[in-house]
């Protein structure tokens, strides 16, 4: 039996504002409990919220960068329930108008390639605060800090069919506020997270099957393993002759399994209605016209001119733009004037690399893009070979020479040697050491001129120029 | 002279010949010699007024003083008071000491006024007779069997028996008007949005209005000056052009065109008030002002979407009463939801739990739509019957309660007989357009009778100039009650 996966994400991006959606408190991350609750956050009797311009303004953002449509006049709404970390009684929301509607996210699945996934909505609304139940002998601590924090949900249509494509959006999603610059990304500190709606259904059904929600998933590690042992219990369920029950789950990262949380029928009725103490939230034409001229390029239009001004590949592209840091930088080193697909290996292959080993982000790499570019220069204009390339980039990286790629060649005596006659010594003295591999080459092993080709560039130290040593040494083997 | 008006207050203070330190004492004197029959008062601040009082003589002194400046005022308990205790009438908040001050009890104080103490209300400000405090019932001045109304109750007994010449209250159906009616004196209730409500203790904040609670509507006017204005701590406080609200009061009522809706004039209104209504009409006419008939044909509706829109609201405002930050909290339970319980049990009296559970109801999944929704239609046409009303008339003039003042006890185990006291007043709570309540005439017993003067939004000054220029030809704003002190 063929199972087709069905998933749709709720995400939760904390905005990026100094002060909260609803009061002038900070909302600046790991101060001592309860030192940036004001009266409103507390919930005092008689405070009123005041909603924050620039919370709204990230939503535009937002809302113009997926190409949804900002809604003119959108309501906050009350969804009422009684939790100790929810001071008011209530949340904050918007349920039956959001700011924005509708939009598309491109990514590039694995498995079926370039796909568009469909937004439902993105609404504003405020975070709880925070029950703390160690350190407190039998009583729950309540810490309101995060109370009134700005979330823009972002729910996506049921358009994911896997869990690496669900991954894929997460990150395209998260690439793009950071983009927009709406939301700092920050996944330890909760900033970024995830509900996944996950159900599945007997390939070729047109019906939806019953969906469970899997809360609160801080990872795109935990999302990918979430998801994937829901998948597998939902189907086992089904195949065992039960049925999935529609329910919240919680994911258990230590165990690496989802477990129920309370099912449908203990759901609650969260009666919303139409906050009083807020008038319909009221966008006006000029408020989109001058968020959307402040937008940077966005990826997908880079995307776009990279594709077309660099002839980069659709999956180079991708992942050139899949954060704005790398997309600028790589933009600087091309800027040196080398070949565009040059650079995007570079940036890809080497200089991604050296960023996972140590952590870091494009901004903070050592190795700038005007460097990476002059570096490269050298590569084309036959001054060093890829390989010794790659040392001297390792020796930029430490900040060997103040980093300057020519300094490095200097200091270090990597320059290429492209005399004919220096080659055509070395050649001399490797075949006369090496008689049972020429040998081999002359007896129809045309791999033996590889290992040749090996040594000369060893005597060299590299730095030969490896056309030029193929070259003599297929002269000097009478090799036509 | 020391229970004159104000404005006769305010001359005196500014001649020098009375001292805001003589009033206070005078003030806090006749609430000490009353209180204990009228149960106006839940907290009277002795210390903070005579400081306050000293301080507006100070500020006399050295030139610096307003038209209310020294003045004694009591607010409703309902608004926070910062360092005093402000306990919205229930037990809930029975030793809760407010950190700050409502935006209007800041303005007054910032306007120089004397706050002496926090008056008496029915719970969380629900209730048309004072008798759902759980500090207890209030009794009417003018007979001590009978309510004051509510839920400014304490306000209206205060202002009524002369122990403080004027007194905040709030209005989510009525509260400020019908408690004025039933202890003969003037309540304004303003414009939706033109005083803050930032520091009301919220019941319904689409409804929910601060305003005054005085002997005339000079008074009210010249208190409305100074509550007036832009908060930008509530969104739906009004940015307006600030206006002096006397500036009508000497104008003529030639050409006032005053509605009588053919609704308000049936069966179900005491003769009583009827004849004094009627009687205080001619004496409006003689003043050159016209009447004319009008029609709301929706308002008979005012009541029954008044009681799903309040306690929807109410049911989530009042969640914050948790027992988690502040407030009481029960002593002993066994996990999270029975604390909660217990809390809520405990803490809400059962005029206020009716309310929360109706309004639980009708926002319940399945029920929205039939009743929220609704109401909020029909309160849509409402507000459409008085627009076009006001095509043909400038005010609208109909009695404030069906009844005078009723006996403590008389409704209380009839929910519906008591919420039909606002009838006349709800729809401007509904529409969020202003309306004064003022003394006309007496029943046979002695009770007062309230007239409901209703204006355009923002025409406070419209429906002033009309309180005003009665009050210039009668007397009954001046008839003092039998249990003054």
């Amino acid at each position: 039996m063929k199972w087709e996966v069905v998933i749709g994400l709720e995400t939760h991006a904390q905005l990026s504002t100094a002060s909260k959606i609803f009061s002038g408190a900070s909302t600046a991350f790991g101060t001592a409990p309860n030192t940036q609750a004001s009266a409103v956050d507390v919930a005092l009797p008689g405070v009123l919220p005041v909603l924050n311009k620039g919370a709204v303004e990230r939503a535009i953002r937002f809302g113009i960068a997926v190409g949804g449509t900002i809604n003119r006049r959108s309501v906050f709404a009350r969804k009422n329930y009684f939790y100790p970390d929810l001071p008011k009684g209530y949340q904050i929301s918007q349920y039956e108008v959001p700011v924005v509607q509708g939009g598309t996210l491109a990514i590039v699945s694995p498995a079926r390639g370039e796909i568009e996934i469909r937004l439902t909505r993105a609404h504003l609304e405020e975070d709880a605060g925070k029950s703390l139940h160690e350190d407190f002998h039998g009583m729950t601590g309540i810490d309101l800090n995060r109370a009134g924090t700005p979330l823009l949900e972002i729910v996506s249509e049921p358009d994911m069919r896997s869990a690496e494509e669900a991954v894929t959006y997460a990150r395209a999603l998260h690439s793009l506020v950071r983009w927009i610059d709406i939301c700092d990304g920050n996944m330890q500190e909760g900033s970024f997270r995830f509900d996944a709606n996950v159900s599945v259904r007997r390939m070729g059904e047109p019906k939806l099957g019953t969906r469970s929600e899997i809360k609160n998933l801080n990872s795109f590690r935990f999302l990918q393993q979430a998801i994937e042992f829901e998948v597998r219990r939902q189907i086992e369920l089904i195949e065992d002759g039960g049925s999935v029950e529609q329910e919240t789950r919680l994911f258990d990262p230590e165990r690496g399994e989802t477990r129920s949380m309370r099912s449908k029928e203990d759901a609650q009725d969260y009666r919303y209605f139409p906050d009083p103490d807020l008038p319909p939230l009221v966008i006006d034409e000029a408020w989109i016209e001058r968020v959307k001229n402040a937008l940077p390029e966005l990826p997908e239009a880079k995307r776009q001119r990279f594709i077309s001004d660099y002839k980069l590949s659709a999956s180079d592209a991708t992942s050139l733009t899949a954060a704005p840091a790398l997309a600028l930088h790589y933009e600087a080193t091309t800027r040196a004037g080398v070949d565009p697909k040059l650079a995007a290996n570079w940036i890809l292959g080497e200089f991604s690399a050296a960023l996972n080993r140590d952590e870091i982000d494009a901004p903070a790499a050592p190795v700038s893009g005007e460097k990476l570019g002059a570096l490269l220069r050298r590569i084309e204009d036959g001054t060093i070979s890829g390989k010794i390339a790659k040392e001297v980039f390792d020796a930029m990286w430490a900040g060997e020479n103040n980093g300057d790629p020519d300094a490095i060649i200097a200091a270090k005596g990597l320059r290429q040697i492209s005399d004919a006659g220096a080659i055509e010594r070395i050649v001399d003295d490797v075949l006369a050491a090496n008689a049972a591999t020429v040998a081999e080459f002359r007896s129809g092993k045309e791999k033996a001129l590889n290992a040749l080709v090996g040594k000369v560039m060893a005597a060299s130290k590299g730095k030969a120029n490896p056309a030029q040593v193929n070259a003599a040494l297929r002269r000097r083997l009478s090799v036509p | 002279m020391h229970t004159a008006p104000i404005a006769e207050l305010a001359a005196a203070l500014a001649a020098r010949s009375v001292s805001s330190v003589e009033l206070t004492i005078s003030a806090l004197e006749r609430i000490g010699a009353a209180n204990h029959r009228l149960n106006a008062f839940i907290t009277v601040d002795q210390d903070g007024a005579m400081t306050r009082a000293r301080a507006a003589d100070a500020a006399r002194a050295s030139g610096k003083a307003g038209t209310l400046t020294g003045i004694p005022v009591a607010h409703k308990d309902v608004l926070m008071t910062a360092g005093l205790r402000t306990t919205c009438g229930s037990r809930m908040l029975e030793n809760f000491v407010a950190p700050y001050d409502a935006f209007v009890v800041q303005k007054l104080s910032d306007a120089g006024m004397v706050s002496v103490g926090k008056t008496n209300m029915d719970e969380f400000a629900m209730g048309s007779s004072n008798e759902n405090s759980f500090f207890g019932a209030v009794r009417n001045p003018w007979s001590v069997d009978c309510v004051p109304g509510g839920s400014s109750g304490g306000s209206a007994a205060a202002v009524s028996a002369r122990l403080v010449p004027a007194a905040t209250g709030t209005d989510t159906g009525g509260s400020i008007r019908q408690p004025a009616a039933l202890s003969g004196i003037c309540g304004l209730k303003p414009t939706y949005g033109l005083c803050s409500r930032y520091g009301l203790i919220a019941f319904a904040s689409s409804l929910d209005t601060p305003g005054v609670l005085a002997q005339t509507a000079l008074d009210c006017a010249l208190l409305l000056n100074a509550m007036a204005g832009h908060d930008a701590r509530d969104s739906t406080s009004l940015e307006r052009p600030t206006e002096d609200y006397t500036r009508q009061l000497e104008r003529s009522l030639e050409g006032v065109r005053i509605g009588l809706p053919k609704e308000y004039f049936s069966d179900g209104t005491d003769a009583a008030v009827v004849k004094a209504i009627d009687a205080a009409l001619k004496e409006l006419c003689k003043l050159d002002a016209t009447t004319v008939e009008v029609s709301l044909p929706s308002v008979d509706l005012s009541v029954p979407v008044y009681y799903v829109i309040a306690p929807a609201e109410a049911s989530s405002n009042l969640s914050r009463f948790d027992g988690v930050r502040y407030g009481h909290r029960a002593t002993r339970y066994a996990n999270l939801d029975d604390m909660y319980r217990r809390t809520r049990a405990e803490g809400f009296g059962a005029e206020v739990k009716r309310r929360i559970l109706v309004g639980t109801y009708v926002l319940s999944h399945g029920y929205y739509d039939a009743y929220y929704l609704k109401a909020q239609q029909v309160r849509r046409l409402i507000a459409e019957d008085f627009r076009r009303a006001y095509d043909r008339c400038d005010v609208i003039i109909g009695p404030t309660s069906p009844t005078t003042a009723f006996k403590l006890g008389d409704k209380v185990d009839d929910p519906v007989k008591m919420y039909l006291n606002d009838i006349f007043t709800v729809a401007g709570n509904l529409t969020g357009a202003p309306g004064i309540s003022i003394p006309c005439g007496f029943d046979a017993r002695g009770l007062p009778v309230g007239m409901l003067i209703q204006g355009r939004h923002f025409g406070e000054a419209s429906i002033l100039n009309v309180a005003h220029q009665y009050q210039r030809v009668t007397d009954w704003h001046r008839r003092v009650p039998p249990l003054a002190p």
